[in-house]
């Protein structure tokens, strides 16, 4: 019994630590569709997190009951509940700001500069774009 | 328990989704009035409450009347109510200013102003870790809303960039509350005040990470070098109106700092003591000297102000990391004062490039603007209000947080940045009024402008500005009680046992 809950909160710590690397490689992506599924893999490994703050349990009743050793944390479940609604509604939302930025913008480069513009002087390519 | 408490962060919501629903239904003259309608009760409301907590009273609401730490909790005291009065003020003359046109466009703008107000309120006002991070998220997706008002190329990427900051912002926010939570097994901060000063040594290091893990998120929020990045693109590419209401915005960030910092890692947090003492000062002090090389090199005129929001940032976090009474007090009468000025410059900003055909609010020589005297007069007040010359509310709060550093070790280094921060940011205001107001250029441009002096001032874009004005004038004249009701919020703010007791009542043994 021990043993298989050193296991599985290893791998569960693997899992978010996996899915947290994923996202931060692909957030620093330079197109918008990579950062988005980066931040989509930050918020999923975030809520792994949060539920596993209650801690790790099995078959331990969430409700009060007279023959329990002990009870699962429910207010974690609540909080992903809460974040899972929440990131939902975010990554909806970049992804629509994502199309808008191809449309207006003409790229899907997150600084929004074209195909092979190389920026020789930073800051006048900046200025410039931003005027466009 | 007063539903009193509660009031300002409903009736936002109320308001937004009562304007959410008639949107299609009333004409816009109508919508526009009932929003100022509600922004005028946001602010009779605040004032009900500033003089309920005047006194020094904490008040507790407990939402469905679950007692804290197991239930949710909005506590009102000083500090957040002195907050909610800054935004709601603010609030009131940016929608004053974006009735005159800016709101057109979209129907959606008004219930998203209500809503951001909504998070606001929500922000300053919840006893919650976990709920803090819920309100962040409300006001952050309004703010996008409000970002991308009417869209462009310009505010889409600052836009990308950032919702995508804010949601890497919002990942890490919730991966230290939840390290709190493991650990502690608290989210409510009076309580977690009291189990992080209680913290077993093996456990302090996670605790300690989880903290900094926070100020990391509360950073970006306030623009703290160097997450600071995000902010002058974002400011100086949208409308004006919402750039005027999001001077606040950093502002939640530097209040999540302070809120946050003396409560649960404050003086009287025994191991976890003072967490970020050694980082917030340089970092202050750095993001003053950052913001003012950027006012320096800004070629637009709203991204200098943009910079000027970044400089009072960190002024802000400079008088809070001081830690003393006397600092914290003046940091929060600066706060105040540095909110009404930048909104005003934005809306000013907006005048002048609006005056000025193509060239907009770029800093080249161009045509004489119309009313060219009183909009130059405008922007010399504003400019002599931002920069911290006498006799405005800049000098008087720059003067206080000096006044309050004047005794410590850290004196040179807060004496040294902030007094050339003031002197080379006097210098970027007068090149930019010279270049607007004077060396505008010559015979064939002051036809077109001289036609337009027949137009006469807008005096209803005006009006908003005159009236943040004249909150700064307010705050000069009424300096002595204003200061002292701040003086009296860093009082509280230095005893959290106060702020613990009022909202877990009285400990079962001392």
């Amino acid at each position: 019994m021990l043993e298989s809950l050193l296991s599985m909160e290893a791998l569960i710590a693997l899992i978010i630590g996996v899915l947290t690397a994923s996202g931060v490689y692909l957030a620093l992506r330079a197109r918008t569709f990579p950062v988005v599924i980066g931040l989509t893999l930050l918020s999923y490994a975030v809520n792994l997190f949060l539920f596993v703050t209650g801690r790790l349990t099995v078959g331990l009743p969430p409700v009060i009951s007279d023959q329990a050793a002990g009870y699962a944390d429910p207010l974690p479940q609540a909080l992903v509940l809460t974040a899972i609604v929440i990131s939902f509604g975010m990554t909806a939302f970049i992804i629509m700001l994502s199309l808008k930025a191809r449309a207006e913008l003409g790229t899907d480069q997150v600084d929004g500069r074209l195909d092979g513009d190389v920026a020789p002087d930073e800051h006048g390519a900046g200025r410039g774009g931003e005027r466009g | 328990m007063s539903h009193l408490i509660i009031a300002p962060i409903l009736f936002p919501l109320l308001a937004a989704t009562l304007l959410l629903l008639v949107r299609r239904v009333i004409p816009l003259r109508v919508r526009r009035s009932l929003n100022l309608v509600a922004l005028v009760i946001q602010i009779l409301l605040v004032s009900l409450l500033v003089q309920r907590v005047a006194g020094g009273e904490i008040l507790v609401y407990a939402l469905g009347n679950w007692p804290a730490p197991y239930g949710i909790v909005m506590v009102a005291d000083r500090l957040s109510v002195w907050m909610l009065l800054v935004t709601s003020l603010v609030a009131f003359f940016a929608m004053l200013y974006a009735v005159r046109g800016t709101d057109a466009g979209s129907r959606h703008f008004h219930p998203l102003f209500q809503l951001q107000l909504f998070g606001l309120s929500g922000a300053f006002l919840t006893g919650d870790l976990f709920n803090l991070f819920v309100f962040f998220e409300i006001l952050l997706l309004a703010s996008y809303g409000l970002l991308l008002h009417r869209g462009g190329a310009n505010r889409v990427r600052a836009g990308l960039h950032f919702v995508a900051l804010n949601l890497a912002g919002s990942t890490l926010f919730l991966f230290a509350v939840g390290t709190l939570y493991a650990i502690l097994g608290t989210l409510n901060m009076a309580d977690l005040a009291v189990k992080a000063a209680a913290t077993p040594p093996e456990n302090l290091g996670v605790v300690r990470a989880a903290g900094l893990l926070l100020f990391v998120v509360f950073a970006l929020k306030a623009a703290l070098i160097p997450l600071y990045l995000w902010l002058p693109a974002a400011y100086s590419s949208t409308s004006a109106p919402v750039a005027a209401l999001f001077a606040i915005m950093t502002k939640v960030g530097a209040y999540s700092i302070l809120r946050v910092y003396t409560l649960i890692f404050g003086a009287e947090a025994g191991p976890v003591a003072d967490l970020i003492g050694p980082w917030l000062l340089p970092l202050a002090l750095a993001t003053m000297t950052i913001g003012t090389l950027g006012m320096l090199a800004a070629h637009e005129l709203r991204r200098q102000i943009a910079y000027l929001v970044v400089v009072s940032v960190g002024l802000l976090l400079t008088a809070f990391a001081l830690g003393t009474e006397a600092s914290i007090g003046a940091g929060l009468y600066y706060l105040a004062h540095s909110t009404f000025a930048a909104a005003a410059f934005f809306l000013l900003a907006d005048m002048i490039a609006m005056g000025r055909g193509t060239l907009a609010d770029r800093l080249d020589p161009g045509p004489v603007i119309a009313n060219a005297n009183l909009i130059g007069g405008f922007f010399f007040v504003t400019a002599i209000l931002v920069s911290g010359l006498p006799p405005l509310s800049g000098f008087l709060g720059k003067y206080m947080v000096l006044n309050a550093a004047a005794d410590l070790p850290s004196m040179p280094w807060v004496f040294g940045v902030i007094l050339s921060a003031g002197l080379l940011g006097v210098i970027a205001l007068a090149r930019s009024g010279s270049l607007l107001f004077y060396r505008a250029e010559g015979l064939i441009e002051r036809t077109g402008a001289a036609g337009r002096h027949a137009v006469g001032p807008n005096w209803g874009r005006l009006l908003p500005i005159i009236g943040l004005l004249l909150l700064c004038v307010t705050l000069v004249v009424w300096a002595g009680p204003l200061s002292d009701y701040t003086r009296a919020t860093a009082e509280q703010l230095l005893e959290p046992s106060v702020y613990i007791r009022a909202v877990l009542g009285d400990p079962p043994s001392p």
